[in-house]
């Protein structure tokens, strides 16, 4: 399944691109969604803030149907003093929200990664390699 | 039995009805575990603050991850996980085994489509020897390579490892594949677990993501390898001397006066070329003899 989680970290691998215009992937077609329980692990969240984006995070959200998340992010420099809730309100978004069929594209170089059975298509065609 | 990295390219080789073979074999799945376990042994991860017995959970790369037996192991200790592969059979199977991971459709050698300090460590099971051959002309082995460990030195946080074990066909393709871990910025090395075992011995390669911004310099030495030193593997230990049902260690049989018996034996049946009898007859021999 494709979570939060994973999204809010990929960026398109191709030659044509460089970071940050190649991140977020936007969601696209997302045919079906699905919202499953997940156990919550507060260590590994708070582990987790440093390499999170707040702003994508909470577009790709939005893409997916959830406004949960408020707009000013916390301290993620400081990961022992952000609020239980919001790390709750984290978990739901990142971690409990499962894309299993639609398409992320790369803002950049608009090519097309199909999500079929919730597993993404990461293979490039040979043009897009980088060498 | 050829090694399957050169029968076919490995979406090919492990197709949908190979893949479940592969999977539902019990045998194969208690040696993945077993490996599984010990990358994590290697990998190091720093312990829980909660529990200082337990790992701290982390978000790990599964390279190869497969049908996911290595990544149901990565539940269990508790981490999060992303697992890649290029064989959709695999991948298959690991939807059916429902694992909790994110699983990618992707091919290492063109690098990983992750933003940089992405990962706490990464794992890989028995797929590194995939990656050094050519599965389609326009693949350059050393390209690739090189692309893969690039990439994946960006990905991993500082200080992070990441430990493959596969299985080398040669020390020259250890060598080969070390060089562009190195060229990539990589520190690290072989550990060999039971080196003198050929069943049981199994390479690992533990990589080193530049060092941790305040750690203190033993946390960069090499793990040792099991097996080295007295360890005695289980099965080896059948090659001593064997014991008799009543558990008396047996004499060996042919001492002096046998073979003196045996060579007039020879000579009295005509056999040319029996030696000499000499102070040098029947004595014991150094064992690579």
């Amino acid at each position: 399944m494709v979570r939060l989680l994973t999204q809010n970290l990929l960026s398109c691998p191709s030659t044509h691109c460089t970071y940050p215009s190649n991140f977020p992937l936007s969601f696209q077609d997302v045919e079906t969604i699905e919202i499953v329980e997940a156990e919550y692990k507060e260590e590994f969240l708070r582990g987790f803030l440093n390499r999170l984006e707040w702003a994508a995070l909470r577009k790709s959200a939005a893409e997916l149907g959830n406004t949960d998340l408020p707009e000013e992010s916390p301290d993620l420099a400081q990961p022992q003093d952000v609020s239980e809730e919001i790390l709750k309100t984290l978990h739901h978004v990142l971690l409990e929200i499962q894309v299993k069929d639609g398409a992320m594209v790369c803002p950049s170089c608009k090519h097309v990664f199909q999500i079929k059975e919730g597993i993404p298509n990461m293979l490039l065609a040979d043009h897009e390699l980088r060498k | 039995m050829s090694r399957p990295e050169h029968l076919a390219p490995p979406q090919v080789f492990y197709n949908a009805d190979e893949a479940k073979k592969y999977t539902n074999n019990s045998r194969i799945q208690n040696i993945q575990v077993e490996m599984t376990y010990r990358c994590l042994e290697l990998l190091g991860l720093p312990p829980s603050e909660d529990d200082e017995d337990e790992p701290k959970p982390s978000f790990i790369l599964d390279i190869g991850a497969g049908s996911g037996l290595s990544g149901e192991i990565l539940t269990e200790e508790g981490h999060e996980w992303v697992g890649l592969d290029i064989s959709g059979g695999m991948l298959e199977q690991a939807l059916e085994r429902e694992v909790e991971g994110d699983l990618l459709l992707s091919d290492i050698g063109q690098g990983i489509p992750y933003r940089a300090g992405s990962f706490d460590g990464a794992i890989s099971v028995s797929v590194l020897q995939w990656l050094c051959n050519a599965d389609a002309s326009s693949h350059s082995p050393p390209q690739r390579l090189l692309r893969f460990f690039t990439d994946l030195f960006g990905v991993l946080t500082r200080g992070s490892k990441a430990v493959f074990q596969f299985y080398p066909e040669s020390d020259e393709q250890v060598k080969f594949i070390m060089n562009f871990a190195t060229k990539a910025g990589f520190g690290g090395g072989l550990v060999v677990d039971y080196p003198n075992s050929s069943k049981k011995k199994k390479f690992y390669l533990v990589l080193f993501a530049g060092s941790p911004p305040n750690a203190p310099k033993a946390s960069q030495a090499l793990p040792s390898a099991l097996g080295v030193e007295g360890d005695k593997v289980a099965y080896e230990k059948t090659r001593e001397r064997r014991k008799d049902r009543r558990g008396k260690v047996r004499k060996n049989i042919k001492d002096v006066d046998w073979i003196l018996k045996k060579k007039e034996l020879y000579r009295a049946r005509g056999k040319e070329g029996v030696p000499r009898d000499s102070k040098y007859t029947a004595r014991s021999r150094k064992p690579r003899f």
